[in-house]
């Protein structure tokens, strides 16, 4: 196979901080819960624009507050999002999320609702969005190297057709990709267990391995010691997972770390939503292996598109960031092909090489970047869904 | 490879005592065609029940108190038995994590 990844190159944005975006929205981002309506009224009056709201954002404190700001300004910051309006209650966090916004150079502009209501606040959103689409929608894509990609990965309802096809099809492209200066992303620190010993293995250096452990021991220390039940109350494996045939979590965390293929290492260890800052190649980030908070912690840290093997057929999607599905299981390709954008059930059948599948996956990557919708997309699955360390005050 | 050469059940290492069912509606009886996707090797193995897609098969005969090994590596262990060709999974095998 003589594909050369270096010189592969395709059309997308580049952004005033250089990083390339895929998509190019312009983004309604409430900075709390009790803004979501003021930035859903502003994404009704103006077309081409997308709202996300979410559930959190008052009364937070220390390092779960310091995570909010992180997903919060990290979701604007992405090279997927053109420009974006913020709305908060008061001005003060307002101000902390445009001001981290803008450090990448895009427009950003803020409106709070105190001592404005929500009319006048959505009239003033509402005139800057709309400037902001007839910006964004003028702005041209350029030849961008395929390997400028950030492309994160995290699969879900897996089963062991996971870990036999689609897991190891994620790990083939990183084995290619990354070499040639793609930034990679993994994570899921509870489903590691029972595979800690070979991810620590598969660090850059021992001193990154040894970062991996204390985040992987200060996970069972602080969430599953003071919480466990037998078997965390049949949460892990899910009741998907079981009925899909994966019986442990030992299992489970082999099948997962499939995706990092056969040679790739990483080079860091990242907090929850934390950009990646030591160059290209391979992080572990610190996440739930819950989908949509996975991949909304990823697509903060800057990752604009994602891998996603299931086996089961996990359905999430993410607003700003296309979400790649890629499935082995002959029943759920059966069933409910429409989630899926990667059929690799040949690996199964013995007539598609794990080799071919990686293949299949740059070339959907690649589509995908270059507009392709993605079938989590077309179905409308936005699913944004923080991470919440502690309770509010 | 031609639709009767695919395999009904895949072993990811030559080391492991179970495989995986890869084919819908499998049932008791089968002369299954099991290949280890490590070296691509094949062997026959009769299904002892019927099996869903993707649940394990014991390859030997496993005792409680025996692990499990797939991948290769400890994936639990066994809390009931299972024959050759037995069916594996939450009834009869358990995590040794939590």
């Amino acid at each position: 196979m003589a594909f050369d990844f270096t010189q592969e190159t395709l059309k997308a944005w580049r952004r005033e901080n250089g990083r390339v975006g895929v998509r190019n929205h312009v983004l309604i981002l409430p900075v709390d819960d009790i803004s979501n309506a003021a930035c859903e009224a502003v994404a009704n009056n103006v077309k081409g624009t997308l709202a996300i709201p979410h559930a959190y954002g008052r009364l937070q404190f220390g390092e779960d507050l310091d995570l909010h700001f992180r997903t919060i300004i990290g979701t604007g910051a992405n090279p997927n999002v053109a420009a974006v309006v913020v709305i908060g209650i008061e001005p003060e966090w307002t101000k902390t999320v445009v001001d981290g916004i803008a450090r990448t150079g895009k427009p950003v502009e803020g409106f709070w609702i105190e001592q404005n209501g929500d009319f006048e606040t959505i009239r003033r959103a509402s005139w800057k969005a709309k400037e902001y689409v007839h910006w964004a929608t003028e702005l041209q894509k350029e030849d961008v190297p395929l390997t400028d990609l950030w492309v994160s990965t995290k699969c879900g309802e897996s089963d062991t057709t996971t870990g036999l096809s689609s897991c190891p099809t994620v790990g083939n492209m990183y084995d290619k990709l990354l070499p040639h200066g793609l930034y990679g992303c993994f994570g899921e620190t509870s489903e590691i267990t029972g595979a800690e010993h070979i991810c620590e293995k598969r660090a850059a250096t021992p001193e990154v391995g040894e970062k991996f452990m204390k985040t992987f021991q200060a996970y069972q220390n602080e969430v599953i010691e003071p919480f466990k039940t037998s078997d965390l109350s049949d949460s892990q494996p899910t009741k998907g997972n079981i009925l899909g045939g994966l019986t442990t979590i030992e299992e489970k965390a082999l099948g997962n770390l499939e995706k990092i293929g056969r040679t790739s290492t990483y080079i860091d260890v990242l907090e929850p939503a934390e950009a990646p800052a030591k160059g290209p190649g391979l992080y572990y980030m610190d996440t739930s292996s819950a989908a949509a908070e996975c991949v909304t912690l990823m697509a903060a840290a800057g990752y604009v598109i994602h891998t996603f093997p299931t086996g089961q057929g996990n359905v999430v999607g993410n607003p700003i960031v296309p979400v790649i599905k890629i499935s082995g299981n002959p029943r759920t390709l059966r069933t409910m092909a429409e989630h899926i954008d990667v059929d690799v059930t040949g690996v199964l059948r013995r007539d598609m090489t794990i080799d071919q599948a990686g293949d299949a996956l740059i070339e959907m990557i690649k589509r995908t970047a270059q507009g392709r919708v993605t079938a989590a997309e077309a179905l409308g699955h936005r699913e944004f869904s923080m991470t919440k360390l502690y309770r509010s005050a | 490879m031609s639709a009767n050469t695919h395999p009904h059940l895949l072993v990811h290492d030559k080391a492991d005592n179970v495989g995986v069912v890869v084919v819908e509606g499998l049932s008791a009886g089968t002369d299954m065609l099991c290949v280890c996707t490590e070296d691509n090797s094949d062997f026959r193995l009769t299904a002892k029940a019927d099996i869903p897609i993707g649940h394990k098969v014991a390859l030997k005969a496993l005792q409680a108190g025996d692990t499990v090994i797939k991948y290769g590596e400890d994936i639990g262990k066994m809390v009931g038995p299972a024959e050759v060709g037995g069916h594996v999974h939450t009834h009869n095998l358990k995590t040794k994590r939590w």
